[in-house]
């Protein structure tokens, strides 16, 4: 009895073991044959993940993404470990023709100021670049100031002092915030400047969206910036901006698309636009963009694995950026990444 | 079953005999093994710690190169805009907030370990030391959301009665003026005593119940009261133990990241003021680096990490020194 049941454990052990090797080795298999391996900016994440996951599906590519940062997608496109590198800040031109690159856009979304003012509801405040500007430079310190009173006569602000609450992390969030403030404001561009973190000239610094968010809820009087989504959250007071043509406007996936759609992207080299501040009169003034970057001497197939991915997002994947408070490229758009795709790789899809 | 049963081989089970061993009796060396391994195991760690600041110094060459050591350490401006970069803000939060944290832990350390080893009856002795030692089990990325999304919130409330009070005092006033956020380099030392605090009373507690029995109670005979006792025989018998601990805890304070990260504000601006937010060394490459996008930029901060190393080593000399000087001057006075 003992010897059967002793040669029975032995079998199963054995199945198991050749179960576990074949599952290996067919895993295996597949990740040499179908994973176009990507890295950058933890911004796009939630986009690339949720394509990936309907393009395996559908195709039986796997897209694997890692989130680690910009500055090490960038790193790590440069040393061709990764087929595809993803930056939410984009590359100089110059810098990409040093190093044999090619950058597109892939996405538009945008940030909105939340603020905390007891009595003041959800979108009932007007805010213009220049006046936030202005608060982050700390010359505008109370709420009652005559420059937000003027674009606010109808409403009593209260005169408590303003908190300025900033992103600690290097972000893209950041750089696009700073860059609208540079086109708006002279002052800002030259004391501050653009990038993804900053020489803050006031305020707290707060970890991610959700610790800038978590300020602003908890320090009264407090302003800070958040991207799209924590706004749909619905526990934040969020502004409504004055756009490039004076028009009062509040956040929306439309107003980030229309930002896209008065930029010419066949002229811009290299995609180097970034969307803030732009013409249009439902254009929403902070908004922005991620880019793709990929290799020029990379191998033609990866490229193409990679652009086909992007190719079948922009086409396919509206739906589900939209669900996660991104916004599609507008067909114009794509059609000039198409072509950009040709005139620099010399091969389309 | 033949003959040689004394052969047996180290290593294989009593179940397993080799009938064909039985001439030369031959034995793993397992001494020689053992001694082999220790060194081994010794020389990884050194070369370990060696091979991490060779390399942390040859990434961070290009912003040496760039700023120099004395430029990079006395320069307040860190601004990635224009690609100048200076630790000065950074190597005082790092200093103070540990400070901070020293000053608070030491003294309630200190209590902790006489309460356990000296008054506590021994059914208390247990829950209070596992209690204590609990909070060392503590991941500090769960320090850092309690200090922001508990202590603080508590912490601002107390924030104007400080900078009324406190902040009235002519001198040191200076230090606690300033919005009531609840967050800053106060909060941050405040967390990080917590978080030290096992450590130094675990160790404080070690090696006070290892005090001879006979000292402490030939003290008690003579009339010496349980303070007495603490202060002046268990302490100074034990200084260089607690000295060390001490120290360990300060080891930890200078390098602590996420929670600090959390409350201290990450603000690049330096302030006088404790209430003001601020940035440690750990805090800000926590929260630059992913997004480092030029090569003097990650290089500058690779250059902290090389910084933070060396003020942690001075810390470390300085800690010997002391252990050394106290210990010469016991020597001398008896």
């Amino acid at each position: 009895m003992s010897k059967n049941s002793k040669l029975r454990f032995i079998s199963m052990l054995c199945a198991g073991v050749l179960a576990l090797g074949i599952v290996t080795f067919c895993s295996f298999g597949q990740s040499t044959s179908g994973t176009i391996t990507g890295a950058g900016s933890t911004w796009v994440y939630p986009l690339v993940a949720k394509w990936s996951a309907a393009y395996e599906s559908q195709t039986g590519m796997k897209i694997n993404y890692q989130s680690i940062g910009s500055g090490g997608g960038i790193a790590q496109i440069k040393a061709g470990t990764v087929a595809f590198g993803a930056s939410d800040m984009p590359l100089k031109p110059d810098d990409l023709k040093a190093a044999g690159l090619i950058q597109f856009p892939t996405a538009v979304a945008g940030e909105d100021l939340v603020y905390n003012l007891p009595g003041i509801n959800p979108g009932q405040i007007i805010l213009s670049g220049p006046v936030v500007a202005d608060i982050y430079l700390a010359k505008i310190k109370k709420w009652n100031d005559p420059a937000i009173a003027k674009l606010n006569p109808d409403l009593k602000l209260p005169g408590v002092d303003i908190t300025v609450v900033h992103r600690s992390d290097g972000s893209g969030t950041t750089f696009t915030f700073a860059d609208y403030l540079s086109k708006v404001s002279p002052e800002w561009k030259d004391k501050v400047g653009a990038n993804t973190s900053l020489a803050w000239p006031t305020g707290v610094g707060g970890k991610g969206n959700e610790g800038v968010a978590s300020y602003v809820q908890r320090i009264p009087g407090s302003i800070g910036y958040v991207e799209y989504a924590y706004i749909l959250e619905g526990r934040l007071s969020w502004a409504r901006m004055v756009n490039a043509d004076g028009k009062v406007v509040s956040p929306s996936l439309k107003g980030f698309q229309d930002a896209s759609a008065h930029v010419n992207w066949s002229k811009a080299q290299d995609f180097y636009v970034i969307l803030t501040d732009h013409a249009g009169a439902d254009t929403w003034p902070i908004s922005g963009c991620t880019w793709q970057i990929l290799r020029k001497n990379a191998p033609e197939a990866t490229n193409k694995d990679v652009m086909k991915f992007f190719d079948w997002g922009f086409e396919h994947g509206q739906q589900m950026a939209e669900s996660i408070s991104f916004g599609p490229l507008p067909a114009s758009t794509v059609k000039a990444i198409k072509s950009y795709w040709k005139n620099q790789l010399g091969y389309s899809l | 079953m033949n003959g040689s049963s004394s052969a047996i081989t180290v290593g294989s089970g009593p179940a397993s005999q080799e009938p064909k061993v039985a001439g030369r009796q031959w034995r793993l060396p397992v001494d020689f093994l053992f001694h082999q391994l220790t060194v081994f195991a010794a020389f990884l760690a050194a070369a370990a710690l060696f091979a991490t600041v060779i390399a942390i110094a040859y990434d961070s060459r290009i912003s040496i190169r760039a700023f120099g050591l004395w430029r990079f350490l006395i320069s307040s401006e860190w601004n990635p805009v224009t690609q100048t970069f200076g630790a000065f803000p950074f190597i005082v939060g790092t200093l103070v907030s540990s400070a901070i944290a020293m000053i608070l832990a030491v003294p309630v350390s200190f209590g902790v370990a006489v309460f356990i080893a000296e008054i506590a009856p021994g059914w208390i002795k247990r829950p209070v030391a596992g209690a204590i030692e609990l909070l060392a089990a503590i991941p500090s990325i769960v320090y850092g959301l309690w200090g922001l999304l508990v202590f603080a919130p508590v912490f601002s409330q107390i924030e104007p009665w400080i900078s009324q009070y406190l902040g009235a005092i002519p001198g040191i006033g200076l230090l606690f003026q300033g919005p009531p956020v609840g967050i800053g380099m106060l909060t941050a030392g405040i967390v990080l005593a917590i978080m030290i605090l096992p450590y130094i009373s675990s160790i404080m507690r070690d090696v006070f119940i290892a005090v001879p029995p006979a000292l402490r109670e030939s003290a008690y005979a003579m009339g010496a009261t349980t303070w007495e006792v603490a202060w002046n025989i268990v302490l100074p018998y034990t200084r260089s133990a607690v000295i060390g601990g001490v120290f360990l805890g300060l080891g930890r304070a200078l390098g602590e990241t996420m929670a600090v990260t959390f409350v201290i504000g990450n603000s690049n601006a330096l302030s006088a003021s404790l209430l003001m937010p601020g940035a440690t060394i750990p805090s800000v490459l926590a929260n630059e680096f992913t997004e480092a996008t030029t090569p003097l930029y990650l290089s500058s901060l690779i250059y902290l990490g090389l910084l933070l190393i060396a003020v942690t080593l001075v810390v470390q000399v300085l800690a010997v020194l002391l252990v050394r000087r106290l210990g010469r001057r016991e020597g001398t006075a008896t």
